[in-house]
């Protein structure tokens, strides 16, 4: 893992005094609140509709177990207990309080976190594919890039105040699970003669507009990354709108301009700065990569976990859907589940924390890692340990075998904490996940996303969920509308709106009825709900949502 | 005939907690049945201007619709309804301090 130099140390340290000052000054009356608002968005302290919310990056995605310890004891020590993992790899605190908030950064700070970036038109937290470094079908880790994308871009002095937020994700595998397309920038790892670069795509976003990114460069060297990422940004810069917020986001930049106009203006901007990269960049990234060397994997029976599928079906049940092939044979990737059913997907409490931070230690090589799906992984475990890690996982509430399945649902925290949103996203994912409970359906239906927003910004990612649903504010009542068919890996698609949205209380017989009429309409259990929708189209998904509407045209 | 007038509280954040406030003919509180129902524009405005004045104590004033017809005020939109409860997952927030009374 990256470990901060002195100067990272430095600079944290300066900047979290002069956040604790500036809150002094708000306190004292010295500074208003337009005043003091740009100033803590930029160090991740939100107002929310409670409380204020601190959001603390965690950059790629990737921790280790001290960090975790303290995420912890801040949840603990400031906080009610928990901590809610978000869509962008982030942590979130719900409640802390104004006056403590600087020595939540300082607590941060001497286990090198922050929460710089993680607010505001800035270039926002880098997130990388979850199972990075150790999947199978990996290229190559994406992280040392991420690393180094996230040193230029943090307190980078032209990209202070863009016309919006930014964010990018890399993927350093062919099978995207960082959502890259639907990221302002998304780097994915591509070989070529035996090279790796970037296939570098651009103008993807989710949001009131959604868009699937268009490839700018099929394939860019890696030593052209940073002064490529450099025009890209700087182009957005002055291109990008600031007459209107909700047309600022760089896919209408290059939408509006055209991909063509937008590459040539890139292609240009790109040969005029090219020459001011000497290669200090490439320097420091062989630094940043041997920070990343893989651990010292061993080679070890797996009797124990052989003989633990046999006798005990409910491991053998949690290993079927929480494991992934690691690349090295013999080890596995662990998903933790935070979607126990019922519960608010996300979150874990500091004991759960804890505990995940004392496996990855004991078993994981001391990492962890946090999806977009908010759930936590542990990269690189021995097959032997499984059984051991799985009744520790077991008595803490994190056994849940549910990764990919209908109740593994991605939810932002929507009007429940978020002052932004139109309606509550929580209690449906909790509703659907008790009900498939219920109907002990979820592991015959198979793989499938749900993914809910309780406003159009789409934190929730309800576009590329196989099932969205979005909350809205009709009329003065919450209503939730259905979109189907979205995707978020390689094969990136945009889900297609249902019909007409349904009330909180119709929601949960409507997901029931689209899922049984998948169970009719599959034509072999193996077909996934997504592969049935593509085949067959919106039409007999549509008549299960609404039998009203079609009894009356029949 | 002048647009009848919905009948308002003034609402805001509390600075150091981020509590949801309510005005109170003397002040401010945690309980939006404490809170100072206002019948006239002019009035809420004036209330809503004060309000925004003390900004060591309160942050985002602004003037929420009630229904005024019971005993206490009520909210008369489902987001005024959650900042008056707290969130429905847990028992944070001012379902959490009720119960401590």
């Amino acid at each position: 893992m990256y470990n901060y130099t002195d100067f990272d140390t430095a600079f944290i340290k300066e900047r979290n005094a002069q956040f604790r000052s500036q809150v002094e000054r708000r306190i004292d009356g010295s500074l208003t609140e337009d005043e003091f608002k740009p100033l803590r968005l930029m160090n991740g302290l939100y107002l929310q509709l409670h409380a204020y919310m601190l959001r603390v990056a965690i950059p790629y995605g990737t921790l280790n177990s001290r960090q975790m310890h303290v995420l912890a004891d801040i949840a603990d020590k400031w906080d009610k207990g928990y901590g809610h993992f978000t869509t962008r790899q982030n942590i979130q605190y719900n409640w802390p309080q104004l006056r403590d908030v600087p020595d939540m950064l300082d607590a941060l700070g001497d286990v090198q976190m922050h929460a710089i970036q993680t607010s505001g038109n800035t270039i926002r937290n880098v997130t990388a594919d979850h199972f990075a470094g150790a999947a199978a079908d990996e290229l190559a880790d994406p992280r040392p890039v991420a690393e180094l994308i996230r040193q230029w871009s943090t307190d980078h002095p032209e990209f202070q105040f863009l016309p919006r937020k930014f964010k990018v994700a890399v993927t350093g595998s062919p099978n995207d699970r960082a959502v890259t397309k639907a990221h302002d920038i998304g780097l994915r790892m591509v070989e070529r003669d035996g090279e790796i670069g970037f296939e570098v795509i651009v103008g993807g976003g989710l949001g009131r507009t959604p868009m699937i990114g268009k490839v700018l460069r099929d394939f860019l060297p890696r030593e052209d990354l940073l002064p490529y990422l450099e025009a890209i940004v700087s182009v957005y810069n002055l291109l990008g709108r600031r007459d209107n917020k909700y047309k600022a986001r760089i896919k209408i930049t290059v939408h509006e301009n055209g991909l063509d106009d937008f590459k040539t203006r890139v292609e240009e901007r790109y040969s005029l700065i090219r020459p001011q990269f000497t290669g200090v960049d490439q320097q420091l990234l062989a630094g940043i990569e041997a920070d990343f060397a893989a651990p010292e994997f061993k080679s070890a029976p797996e009797t124990e976990y052989h003989d633990a599928r046999q006798h005990y079906p409910a491991f053998r049940a949690w290993s079927d859907t929480n494991l992934t092939e690691h690349r090295v044979p013999g080890y596995a990737i662990v998903t933790i589940s935070l979607k126990a059913h019922g519960a608010t997907p996300g979150d874990a409490t500091s004991a759960q924390m804890r505990l995940m931070a004392d496996l990855a230690k004991r078993y994981g090589h001391d990492e962890l890692r946090i999806s977009h799906e908010q759930n936590v992984i542990l990269p690189h475990v021995h097959k032997s340990d499984l059984p051991s890690i799985y009744s520790a996982l077991k008595a803490e509430g994190l056994g849940t075998a549910n990764v990919g399945l209908i109740s593994d649902i991605i939810a932002c925290p929507g009007m429940d904490y978020c002052a932004l949103a139109t309606a509550r996203s929580i209690p449906i994912a909790q509703e659907i996940a008790t009900r498939f409970d219920e109907l002990k359906l979820e592991h015959d239906v198979g793989p499938l996303k749900i993914k809910i927003s309780g406003c159009i910004n789409a934190c929730g990612h309800h576009h590329v969920g196989h099932i969205g649903i979005l909350g809205l504010d009709r009329a003065g009542v919450e209503n939730y509308q259905i979109t189907l068919g979205g995707d978020g890996t390689e094969d990136a698609s945009i889900g297609e709106r249902a019909g007409p949205g349904f009330s909180a209380e119709e929601i949960i017989p409507a997901i029931e009825r689209l899922v049984l009429a998948y169970l009719d309409l599959r034509e072999e259990p193996a077909e996934t709900f997504l592969q049935t929708y593509r085949r067959l189209g919106l039409a007999p998904f549509k008549a299960a949502l609404y039998p009203e509407a079609q009894a009356n045209a029949a | 005939m002048p647009r009848a007038f919905t009948p308002k509280v003034v609402t805001a954040n509390a600075l150091l907690e981020g509590d949801v406030i309510y005005q109170t003919a003397t002040g401010w509180s945690r309980d939006l049945a404490e809170a100072e129902v206002l019948t006239d524009e002019a009035d809420a405005d004036l209330r809503l201007i004060d309000a925004a004045q003390q900004i060591d104590t309160v942050v985002g004033a602004y003037l929420a619709d009630v229904d005024a017809s019971g005993d206490t005020p009520k909210p008369t939109h489902f987001r005024e309804d959650f900042r008056a409860k707290g969130p429905s997952n847990y028992a944070h927030g001012k379902q959490e301090a009720a119960s401590h009374v």
